[in-house]
């Protein structure tokens, strides 16, 4: 199957190499005419490097029914998620819940069931918030092998890939042009800053950057918000709940609000979008993890609503139970296209300071 | 269906340009394009730049590339053979189009690599041609202009100085309107093989077409057979040496072959037929064409050894390989004996010294005919490479003879209310050869030059 999608990607690769028409749109043109032949690394690392815009599609003068039968956002899609499932343990997980958006809903239900049935053998019905509800060491107790298990699975995938890719010598400037190419998001403003081509065939438009942009910093922000909490808790002893004004709730409620208009707006995006431009096998699994992404945050953010209603009890199932199921799933599912993005941006990066010197 | 004022036949550069400036200055507009949607824009969607003049450097324009530069350029490709007052009226005006492309959706990137010599003179589209099209159906939408795929125009009927009417196919029906101005701007007749087969003769079924097969002359044809004036030569075409896999239409410009001044260029008796090194590609490719049409079979082969094989573009079909002459003559169905005899004649040929694949290194061999020039080199490093060549059409020269204001000229005196614009009209200004860049200038100018005329006459 890798080898399919390799072979029809680099098929449409050579012709990209003839032509060149697309040069300016995003990084991958640049690094596919710096080359004269394409490998199986090579073909994966391009389609790690590509932000399915789409602007090569509607560009392409040889996009079907011409005979060529151009559709290099498609054909780099399915290599791309093909390379994630197949570089991390185990396969037949990734395979599961890349392709299924079912998969991930009954995940997540999982995820429901376990935390409550946490919550009936270990509640604690005694401390403040939802503490009252579990108590602080049965979560740790539950989400921290939650979290670490698939930071390691991501870790391994990563490191494999990366020594595959020959990625060659890294120096603090790619670093750092990585990070700001990532920040910005850069391939996707098309070249000329007006966007991709996602929502509305040709149209160029900036929604689809601002939305990846508001879920990025969602949950960077969110994932700040716990980091600072963690801290608080065992070094300045302030356990939770935590004020409007403290850190935590400052970086939670600012990170849950971005997160959900992004994750809402990238699903809508999605669904107006033509799925035949991207990896069509895996839109349910796509789909899926959006909207998990998405109910994480709203409910953590009804969770602050609501938290001192009656609704609490129910609230906290769903948002850990969701939490839960996204830690577990992360290495799983288009979570990934984050780690692997990085690698496969750092590499052009450390190509194009070679090139360059 | 609803009265447009204005008629534009075509969906091409040409033909958007005049619709966006005809819609833009208050008129209502109807485009007829034969192609259905994924193949609108004819040639111009396998477009990737437009030649511009400009004073000091502007967007992705470098340096300075003066009028009088320009005009000289053209004056080398055509032998003299243009018409003065409408090539610098094209020149000058190219210097407009830039901005006014940029206004209305055309984004430009840098010269793509590969193609540093015309960072200077022309300026790429971001995307290539299929991108700017996209940009002026969209623009030209918003602007009210109404587009009719699959909507070819079989006749425009003429009385006296005047179009009364224009039929076309659509939905499976014969249509007719009556508009107060039309717009021709419906290309060359090159997809016409019949056609072309007349006028070039029999030798013609086998040559490919580089664009479109919906420029088929339907529209040029009608109006000279009723007195419109022509210019350009009836019987040439603007043909180059493509890959002989390449589709018979819209194969584009991944067909292309850099690789002639690095090899030797047989035919099909494996006898080599011309100086593959007289002078750099650039300026030597469009002749290619031609020298391959008239060998027998319209046919020739390209071989290089594994020394040169990376120092040229990419092109999109690989070579045949082989690790001898003889097997790559089998595997090319060339006369073997005959093969090695013609490449060990070129290599006893060649002479020490200093190869340098951008310039002309004078590189020559002795005592040979036709000689090579420059880049000779032995071929004796396997494995050894070969492709097929094939003419490969671009357009063709005849055309409608137009004024400053791209009026048409009939018959007796110039008609009231039919403009011309893009490759229809190109012989006007191009009697012979080809500036790269320069048709995409003219279509662009003198679209919006029709734009404005026939809009104007209807206010
Ligand atoms: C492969 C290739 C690459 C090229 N690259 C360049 C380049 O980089 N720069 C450059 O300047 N030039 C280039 N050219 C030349 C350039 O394409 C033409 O000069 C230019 O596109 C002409 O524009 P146009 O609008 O006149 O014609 P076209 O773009 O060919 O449009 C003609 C239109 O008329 C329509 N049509 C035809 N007959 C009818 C009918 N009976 N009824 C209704 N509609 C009809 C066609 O469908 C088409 O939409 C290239 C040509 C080719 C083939
Ligand atoms: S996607 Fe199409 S237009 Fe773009 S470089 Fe590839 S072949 Fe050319
Ligand atoms: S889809 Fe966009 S990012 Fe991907 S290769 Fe095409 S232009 Fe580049």
């Amino acid at each position: 199957m890798l080898s399919e999608s390799i072979q029809e990607a680099r098929r449409q690769l050579e012709i990209c190499n003839a032509c060149r028409y697309c040069e300016g749109y995003c990084s991958v043109f640049p690094a596919v005419h710096s080359r004269r032949a394409f490998d199986d690394v090579t073909v994966t690392h391009l389609a790690n490097l590509c932000h399915n815009c789409r602007g090569c599609y509607y560009a392409c003068q040889y996009t079907e029914p011409h005979e060529f039968a151009l559709n290099l956002p498609a054909a780099l899609a399915n290599v791309r998620q093909q390379s994630w499932q197949d570089y991390t343990w185990p396969i037949s997980l990734s395979r599961a819940f890349h392709r299924s958006g079912v998969a991930i809903v009954l995940a997540t239900i999982a995820g429901l069931i376990v935390l409550m049935l946490a919550i009936h053998q270990l509640g604690s019905w005694q401390g403040e918030g939802f503490y009252g509800v579990l108590s602080h060491n049965a979560m740790v107790s539950i989400f921290l092998p939650a979290f670490l298990l698939p930071i390691l699975v991501i870790a391994v995938s990563i490191r494999k890939y990366w020594r595959a890719s020959h990625a060659g010598h890294t120096r603090g400037a790619a670093i750092t042009e990585t990070i700001s190419s990532a920040a910005t998001m850069n391939n996707l403003a098309g070249g000329h800053g007006e966007g991709c081509n996602f929502e509305d065939e040709d149209r160029y438009s900036n929604t689809r950057r601002w939305m990846h942009q508001a879920t990025l910093y969602g949950f960077l922000l969110c994932f700040a918000s716990t980091s600072v909490a963690i801290l608080m808790h065992y070094f300045l002893n302030m356990p939770a709940p935590y004020p409007l004004f403290s850190l935590p709730k400052l970086f939670g409620v600012s990170g849950g609000l971005l997160l959900c208009a992004g994750t809402a707006g990238l699903a809508y995006l999605k669904l107006k979008a033509d799925r035949n431009l991207g990896a069509a096998s895996a839109w349910g699994g796509e789909m899926g993890f959006v909207l998990l992404l998405f109910v994480v945050s709203a409910s953590g953010l009804a969770l602050y609503g609501f938290g001192d209603t009656a609704a609490l009890q129910a609230l906290l199932v769903i948002h850990l139970g969701a939490v839960f199921a996204f830690f577990l799933l992360m290495p799983y599912t288009k979570m990934m296209h984050g780690f692997f993005r990085l690698a496969a941006l750092l590499k052009d990066r450390n190509e194009r300071l070679s090139r360059s010197t | 269906m609803q009265q447009h004022d204005i008629v534009i036949i075509g969906g091409g550069n040409a033909a958007l340009c005049a619709a966006i400036t005809a819609a833009e200055n208050g008129a209502s507009v109807l485009i007829l394009e034969s192609a259905p949607k994924p193949y609108r824009g004819g040639n111009s969607r396998h477009t990737r730049n437009f030649r511009c003049m400009h004073e000091a450097p502007v967007s992705v324009l470098v340096d300075a590339y003066s009028e009088q530069e320009y005009f000289e350029d053209l004056l080398k490709v055509t032998g003299g053979n243009t018409d003065e007052e409408l090539a610098r009226l094209a020149i000058r005006e190219s210097q407009n189009c830039l901005p006014w492309m940029q206004a209305h959706g055309v984004h430009f990137q840098p010269s793509l690599s590969g193609t540093l010599s015309l960072a200077r003179t022309n300026a790429f589209f971001l995307g290539g041609g299929k991108s700017l099209v996209n940009a002026y159906y969209r623009l030209a939408e918003s602007l009210g202009v109404e587009v009719r795929y699959e909507a070819p125009v079989t006749h425009v009927e003429i009385e006296g100085s005047q179009v009364i009417r224009v039929d076309f196919d659509y939905q499976g029906e014969a249509c007719s309107v009556s508009p107060k101005a039309v717009v021709v701007a419906s290309g060359g007749f090159q997809a016409d093989r019949e056609w072309l087969a007349r006028a070039w003769g029999p030798s013609a079924k086998n040559f490919l077409i580089r664009g479109t097969p919906f420029n088929r002359g339907v529209v040029l044809k009608d109006l000279l057979d009723q007195g419109i004036q022509s210019v350009g030569d009836p019987t040439q075409c603007h043909a180059v040496a493509i890959d002989g896999r390449a589709p018979l239409y819209d194969g584009g410009i991944v067909t292309r072959l850099d690789c002639v001044p690095f090899s030797i260029v047989v035919n099909k008796n494996a006898e080599r037929f011309y100086n593959e090194g007289e002078d750099v590609w650039p300026k030597r490719y469009a002749i290619w064409g031609r020298l391959v049409a008239n060998q027998p079979d319209q046919v020739g082969y390209v071989i290089i050894d594994s020394k040169s094989l990376e120092l040229f573009m990419p092109s999109v079909f690989p070579p045949t390989v082989a690790d001898s002459i003889e097997e790559l003559a089998e595997k090319l169905e060339l006369p073997a004996a005959k093969l090695q005899q013609t490449i060990s004649e070129f290599n006893n040929a060649c002479a020490e010294g200093k190869f340098h694949p951008t310039e002309l290194d004078g590189l020559s061999t002795t005592g040979l005919e036709p000689p090579k020039t420059n880049w000779a080199r032995p071929i004796c490093d396997p494995p050894f490479y070969g492709y097929t060549l094939r003419p490969g059409v671009t357009f063709t020269y005849l055309g409608f003879k137009v004024d400053k204001n791209a009026r048409v000229q009939g018959a007796e005196a110039p008609m009231e209310n039919l403009w011309a614009a893009g490759e229809t009209m190109a012989g006007s200004i191009l009697g012979q050869g080809y500036l790269a860049g320069f048709g995409m200038t003219i279509g662009t100018v003198f679209g919006r030059i029709a734009g404005r005329e026939a809009s104007n006459h209807v206010k």
